[in-house]
């Protein structure tokens, strides 16, 4: 402080020029917002990754279990094949394909949070 | 079978049902509350809820049944049950939870924004609600006349007054607690009993029920006959009546209820006219069932149970209880879990009961093998214990099945026809529980009784030929119009009913028309997706505005800050 009489003294002082600070960028989740061609196109990226994950997901689980009665039904040497005193269709059918669809449900879930988190990422600008 | 001891074990469960519902209902006091349990229920729990609800009679009984009679083939059952929740946490769970709605016919009309649409939608989840039901009381009857030897009609009685006292009590968090119980429960009185009658197999040699000959009376057996049934005999056999000894040629023999038939010692086993008389080693194998058009029968009963899971609107109802959609998958691959580890039991009771009670093939009775497979194998002081604890789950298995449910139908009842007369919401939530139980129960009595497990995917083929192809159309494809979606379910369920129709009172169709008429689902389900599909490409002027924001609600994770309401465009 300047004690009276005394010449005022100069105080430099430094920071950021306020007016000239560069803007925040428009938040994607505004685009969405607006759905505008941006927002549209993350959303429909999001939308496309699940869906492919999703299907895939059902394929990995479903086509195996499809081809299991051809498999067995036409082709009479797997019919004969035992592990242990179980015949394989009911080691398959009877016990392993229950362990089986959880793995790969947790496959997906992992998956599908993954995909979800990139995507709050990626519109939140983090 | 003792009794008293079964009695006790279904007795206990009843209780134990009621009570819990009486606590929890104390806690139930909004409208929010009956209708999902204000959405605070923890995930590991709601999955035990939703496969407490969703392992009913047809799983419970049913299930070893049809493994007992059909073999290789029947494994389709226990794993299109299981593997329906795979399609459901993969194309469905997450989206189906953002969309905010309490009941299918809320998804439709938020949607669509279709009135119409949504109250088709009310009337298909009550017909899938009531098929379903069905099968529960009547084998809630079968159960109760072999344990207890009550008449027909009472076990569907007892099964309904309890529904009603548990949710009349408390709505949906009551039915969370008490169905989350009785998964646990039913869980144990499967597996346990599984691991003394492996015991007691061992012990007994290890039979294999993989003979080159069908089935045999090990010991002289004494058949009581408790309906009026034809049986087949395929190799003479001697049988003592109380008119004295006959010697049977192959043919078919009419057998009324009340006469007993006692079979020799190395007797083979005639079967019920119907059910096919399968070597051991036919049995064991895949397509060898002597089926018409087996390997179609088979695809189209995965096609039910596999896209059918993801439509049945009692399992969907309990997706809303979860806070987001992250935890709506975690709650389907718990589910995944949960009942893939009960269906690991129900193969073990089918293949022992062809070699310890073979005489169910004979009575038709198999639906009750997992009732009457403990006292017949196992036996002495631990016999009639582990027969109360199967009675037990058994309960338990019509019980949660059947409020979830009523709880479904009744909420859509209750939002749809009653609340229009009746003002206070509760009330009008109990006019509807009573008249969602009433309906199946008298059907249940004039209707003639199908396997459990066959029953049930009925219920299956409908939801799947409907609900399946709206919810994949309208949750993936923001093309869907609420003509197509309307058209799409009428014409499915229109297509899956009168199949399931045709051949309930047409049992004697056989070739390709039996086949497609008793199996739906592989062709009515394409016929309503791709009608749902063209007439909405027809009726692009009626995709409303509103759907970008819906597919930003359905996909967009909840951390995103983004707008979830919807508005007409322009209102922003």
């Amino acid at each position: 402080m300047n004690k009276p009489g005394e010449k005022p003294q100069r105080v430099v002082i430094t920071g950021p020029r306020r007016d000239v600070r560069r803007r925040p960028p428009r938040p994607v989740t505004d685009e969405i917002d607006r759905h505008t061609r941006v927002g549209e196109v993350y959303l429909r990226s999001l939308i496309r990754t699940q869906l492919l994950l999703g299907l895939s997901t059902v394929a990995l689980v479903v086509l195996p279990l499809i081809a299991m009665p051809l498999l067995f039904g036409l082709w009479p040497p797997v019919r004969e094949l035992q592990v242990g005193p179980m015949p394989l269709w009911w080691l398959l059918l009877g016990i392993l394909v229950y362990p089986a669809i959880l793995g790969v449900g947790w496959w997906y879930t992992r998956q599908a949070d993954r995909n979800e988190a990139q995507f709050t990422d990626l519109v939140e600008g983090r | 079978v003792n009794t008293t001891l079964a009695a006790l074990g279904m007795g206990l469960t009843v209780v134990v049902t009621i009570v819990l519902a009486a606590y929890s209902s104390r806690l139930a006091r909004t409208t929010g509350d009956f209708y999902v349990a204000s959405r605070s229920v923890p995930a590991w729990w709601n999955a035990s809820a939703i496969s407490g609800e969703y392992l009913s009679a047809a799983s419970f009984l049913g299930v070893a049944g049809l493994i007992m009679v059909g073999g290789a083939d029947a494994v389709w059952f226990p794993v299109g049950y299981a593997v329906g929740y795979v399609l459901l946490l993969a194309l469905v769970a997450a989206p189906l939870r953002r969309s905010g709605a309490y009941t299918l016919p809320d998804f439709c009309e938020a949607r669509l924004r279709s009135s119409q649409v949504r109250l088709i939608a009310s009337a298909l989840v009550v017909l899938i609600g009531w098929l379903y039901v069905l099968p529960q009381l009547q084998g809630a009857g079968l159960a109760l006349q072999i344990l207890l030897g009550t008449p027909v009609w009472v076990g569907g009685v007892a099964v309904s007054i309890t529904v009603l006292v548990v949710i009349v009590g408390g709505g949906m968090r009551s039915v969370t607690l008490v169905q989350g119980f009785q998964y646990w429960l039913k869980v144990v009185a499967i597996m346990l009993p599984v691991l003394f009658l492996l015991a007691a197999w061992r012990a007994d040699a290890s039979p294999s029920a993989l003979t080159p000959a069908p089935p045999t009376f090990d010991d002289r057996t004494t058949v009581s006959v408790s309906r009026d049934i034809t049986i087949t005999v395929e190799q003479p056999v001697t049988v003592e009546t109380a008119d004295g000894q006959a010697q049977w040629q192959p043919g078919e023999y009419p057998v009324t209820a009340g006469t007993t038939l006692t079979f020799p010692a190395g007797a083979a086993v005639p079967h019920l006219k119907g059910t096919p008389t399968l070597a051991g080693t036919d049995w064991g194998q895949a397509l060898q069932g002597g089926q018409e058009h087996a390997l179609y029968r088979t695809y189209a009963l995965m096609f039910a149970l596999f896209l059918g899971t993801m439509g049945l609107p009692h399992v969907l109802v309990r997706f809303y209880t979860n806070p987001d959609g992250r935890a709506a998958r975690r709650t389907a691959l718990l589910v995944i879990g949960l009942v893939g580890l009960f269906y690991l039991a129900p193969s073990v009771y089918g293949m022992l009961g062809r070699l310890y009670t073979p005489e169910l093939l004979l009575t038709g009775r198999t639906d009750a093998v997992v009732l009457l497979l403990p006292q017949a194998l196992v036996g002495g002081t631990l016999g009639p214990w582990l027969t109360a604890l199967v009675a037990a789950g058994a309960a338990a298995a019509f019980l949660a099945t059947a409020t979830g449910l009523t709880v479904t139908v009744a909420g859509v009842l209750s939002q749809d026809v009653v609340s229009r007369r009746v003002d206070d919401p509760i009330v009008s939530f109990r006019v509807a529980a009573v008249a969602a139980v009433i309906v199946p129960l008298v059907l249940g009595l004039v209707a003639e009784s199908l396997p459990l497990a066959r029953a049930v995917s009925l219920a299956f083929a409908v939801a799947a030929a409907t609900f399946s192809p709206l919810l994949l159309l309208g949750i993936w494809w923001r093309r869907l119009t609420d003509v197509g979606a309307a058209a799409g379910l009428v014409l499915g369920g229109v297509l899956a009913s009168a199949a399931i129709a045709a051949s309930t009172l047409l049992p004697d169709l056989t070739g390709w028309p039996a086949a497609l008429l008793s199996q739906p689902a592989a062709w009515s389900m394409p016929a309503a997706l791709f009608t749902m599909v063209l007439v909405s490409k027809r009726t692009t002027h009626r995709i409303k505005p509103g759907v970008e924001r819906i597919m930003i609600r359905l996909h967009t994770p909840e951390a995103v800050g983004v707008q979830r309401t919807w508005t007409a465009r322009g209102q922003r």
